[in-house]
């Protein structure tokens, strides 16, 4: 039998869709920019990419505010427990239907690898992302902070090079999104918040 | 029947009634047009002095020297000036390189040197009788002043009279039986006025020998341009004459081709302003940041000369520009033995026994290169390697030179004599009426032992034909802003910047290595799912049944 948890509250299911809007209009006009492939053209893709970039930075100002007045960061504490369970599960386990070995509970909502896989994005990738972005974004101003000398082509792969491992995760996370109790359990508590467990 | 004839009667009212429409339409328009001539003249005549009403020009002039003499009686210090100037000289020494330039010294890829060909080449010279050396310099009535500030339109100096007018009919082109009337020196003289886009035209436009040929962003349609072809010269708009920029009031003329000022980082001049920069950079009047609403623009301004962006194509009057000019082909005889000329389908000259093979252009992609400012001429004398393309000027520059820009340019491409011996660039007498000169009789050696004697030397007798470039920098036909470069003419793939050193151009440069290797890893990331999956997919519907 499966019983029903609330997992995940308003303001985060709003801040995961709206940020995964973000982040596909960034990626699909990020990689237009750089030249990957021509969709809006040149000029049109540097605006919307701009403009869901200061989206998403205002997103992540109340994001990271409601993370803290939560406690909900403690989410993303890192733990090997079970991590080897877990490899073992999506390897074998999974296709037999073998039982989860992660209790997914309102306190603790992120399996051991997802925990490893969010904090990843968190330290590394956005980091990378956000750095040479926003470095990328005040190119005009470089000279007035000492930067006239810094080649704009290191920013632009340093970007691209988060671009690409956002889009590596991107992929992986969108497949385990099927990967609950059931095919729709984790898309389901997404949207409304509750998720079927074991 | 009756039906008929009521038809064809209303049929004639009807159009007799249109015309009278048309023809009351035509009227206004006429006079509006008439308005806005007058308009436009009165704006220009701002002078205090009508020259008609002088008593020193009440006379028949016989000579242009005699107008020059009455000039200077009032205008002391004017013909002084003009001797500093290098429209007078025809030589100038680039002070960065020492250089001595000037087209007493350069030798061009077109009709290539100027020194044995002085009473033709002379008719864009500011003065009389500069024929040969012996040229006096310091003459104050050899100065030429109706050549600038003619206003009627009627001074004109034709090849073959050593920089002075026809005083009687000439025919011009030689022997084609059409004769160009004589100037009235006293009309000219008494209707003088400010320099004007047709008195610099005159020689500008027509540089290489004919409308547009040689600069490809200055032709004859400049005289009166629209908006399109050139928004400071609009004549219905800011009107500009070549003077409202290239003017430092002592009858000199600011801004240089052989000394060209790469870029200006200040702020625009103010009226009055004590200062030595060049009057006629883009910076002079806009500034180095001019763009209010987007700082990324004159961000660009940085590596960018503002004609990049802002010249997207030149020759686009639409007249052709001429691009290339081989002299090696040159001395072709036609069929019936007699020099000829073989039209283009454009209706332009391909062949000239007299010049060799031509092609043209219009509406053209510059080529851009870096530049600094500095500029090195192959010069007579200069060794050439006649393996390798000799370049006539070498607009240098590298990606962190101070004050280096891209630049557009018209690059002229040529095949032209050298002295194989001597390794030079070759001077040759074409025009005249000796039979030395290679319009004459065609024969290059002769042409060549008068030119090489000229720069005294002795031609070695071993001609050869070397591929030469010249490099024209893109100023003039600046377009409106909205026709400037839009962002993916050059942010792409096949963007006009590839191939430039120094830059990292978002949707032109990429690195292809790195992401060949990430492409590799998120397909197989994609892949791995997929097949994930499918197992999960295969097992579940295997459970079901």
């Amino acid at each position: 039998m499966s019983e029903r948890i609330y997992i995940f509250k308003r303001f985060e299911r709003f801040w995961h869709w709206s940020q995964a809007v973000l982040i596909i209009t960034m990626l699909v006009t990020g990689f237009e920019v750089h030249g990957s492939y021509s969709l809006f053209g040149f000029e049109d893709a540097v605006s919307y990419h701009t403009i869901a970039a200061w989206m998403l930075v205002s997103l992540w100002v109340f994001a990271i505010f409601w993370h803290f007045t939560t406690g909900e960061w403690k989410q993303y504490i890192p733990t090997l427990e079970k991590v080897n369970a877990m490899v073992k599960y999506y390897a074998t386990g999974i296709f037999t239907h073998a039982p989860h070995p992660f209790k997914q509970t309102t306190l603790r909502k992120h399996n051991p690898l997802q925990r490893l896989a969010y904090l990843f994005v968190l330290l590394v990738i956005n980091p990378l992302i956000w750095f040479s972005g926003w470095l990328y974004l005040f190119y005009d101003v470089w000279p007035d902070y000492g930067l006239a000398d810094l080649p704009l082509e290191w920013v632009a792969v340093a970007h691209v090079i988060g671009a690409f491992m956002m889009l590596i995760f991107f992929i992986v996370h969108v497949y385990l999104a099927t990967a609950g109790h059931t095919w729709t359990s984790h898309i389901k508590a997404m949207i409304t918040g509750w998720e079927e467990v074991e | 029947m009756k039906t008929s004839k009521s038809v064809i009667a209303a049929l004639l009212s009807t159009s007799l009634f249109l015309a009278g429409l048309a023809g009351a339409a035509e009227q206004p328009a006429t006079t509006a047009e008439t308005d806005k001539t007058v308009v436009a003249k009165s704006k220009r005549e701002t002078s205090t002095a009508d020259h008609s009403k002088y008593e020193e020009l009440q006379k028949q002039f016989k000579q242009g020297q005699e107008v020059t003499e009455a000039c200077i009686d009032c205008h002391t210090e004017a013909a002084k000036q003009i001797h500093k100037t290098k429209h007078w000289t025809w030589e100038y020494t680039n002070p960065k390189t020492g250089q001595k330039l000037g087209k007493k010294n350069v030798i061009n890829n077109f009709c290539t040197a100027t020194k044995t060909n002085m009473t033709f080449c002379a008719a864009c010279h500011i003065g009389y009788g500069f024929e040969d050396d012996s040229f006096d310099f310091a003459s104050e009535k050899n100065v030429d002043c109706l050549a600038c500030h003619d206003t009627t339109g009627t001074y004109k100096k034709y090849p073959g009279l050593s920089g002075h007018p026809a005083y009687e009919p000439y025919e011009w082109p030689a022997k084609s039986g059409k004769f160009k009337p004589a100037v009235d020196l006293q009309k000219v003289a008494q209707n003088v006025g400010k320099t004007s886009r047709r008195t610099c035209g005159a020689c500008h436009f027509f540089g290489g020998g004919g409308n547009a040929v040689k600069h490809g962003d200055l032709d004859k349609s400049l005289e009166n341009p629209s908006r399109y072809l050139d928004i400071h010269m609009d004549k219905d708009g800011l009107d500009f004459t070549c003077s409202t920029c290239h003017s430092d009031g002592k009858h000199d003329v600011a801004g240089s081709r052989y000394h060209t000022q790469a870029s200006d980082n200040k702020g625009p001049l103010l009226r009055g302003q004590k200062d030595d920069r060049n009057p006629a950079t883009c910076q002079a009047c806009h500034g180095d940041t001019p763009h209010e609403e987007d700082e990324r623009l004159n961000t660009h301004a940085r590596k960018l000369a503002c004609q990049t962006c802002h010249i997207p194509e030149y020759a686009r009057s639409p007249q052709l520009t001429k691009m290339s000019w081989d002299w090696s082909t040159a001395g072709k005889m036609g069929e019936d033995g007699k020099p000829m000329k073989i039209k283009a389908s454009s209706g332009m000259i391909a062949y000239d026994t007299k010049k060799g093979d031509f092609t043209y252009d219009r509406y053209v992609i510059p080529e851009y290169k870096w530049f600094n400012g500095e500029v090195l001429y192959t010069l007579f004398g200069d060794k050439v390697n006649p393996d390798e393309v000799v370049k006539i000027n070498d607009f240098r520059g590298e990606p962190n030179d101070p004050g280096a820009r891209i630049w557009p340019f018209k690059i002229f491409r040529g095949k032209q004599p050298i002295d194989a011996e001597k390794r030079s660039l070759a001077v040759f007498h074409t025009a005249g009426d000796d039979d030395t000169a290679f319009w004459q009789n065609f024969d290059w050696d002769k042409a060549l032992t008068t030119g090489m004697k000229a720069m005294g030397t002795e031609y070695s007798g071993k001609l050869s034909f070397v591929s030469t470039e010249m490099s024209w920098p893109i100023t003039h036909m600046v377009a409106p802003k909205e026709d400037a470069l839009s962002c993916a003419q050059c942010h792409n793939k096949n963007g006009r910047m590839q191939g430039i050193d120094g830059i990292y151009m978002p949707g032109t440069d990429n690195t292809p290595l790195l992401d060949k290797l990430f492409y590799i890893i998120a397909l197989l990331a994609l892949v791995g799912v997929v097949i994930h999956g499918a197992i999960r997919l295969i097992n579940d519907r295997k459970e079901a049944e």
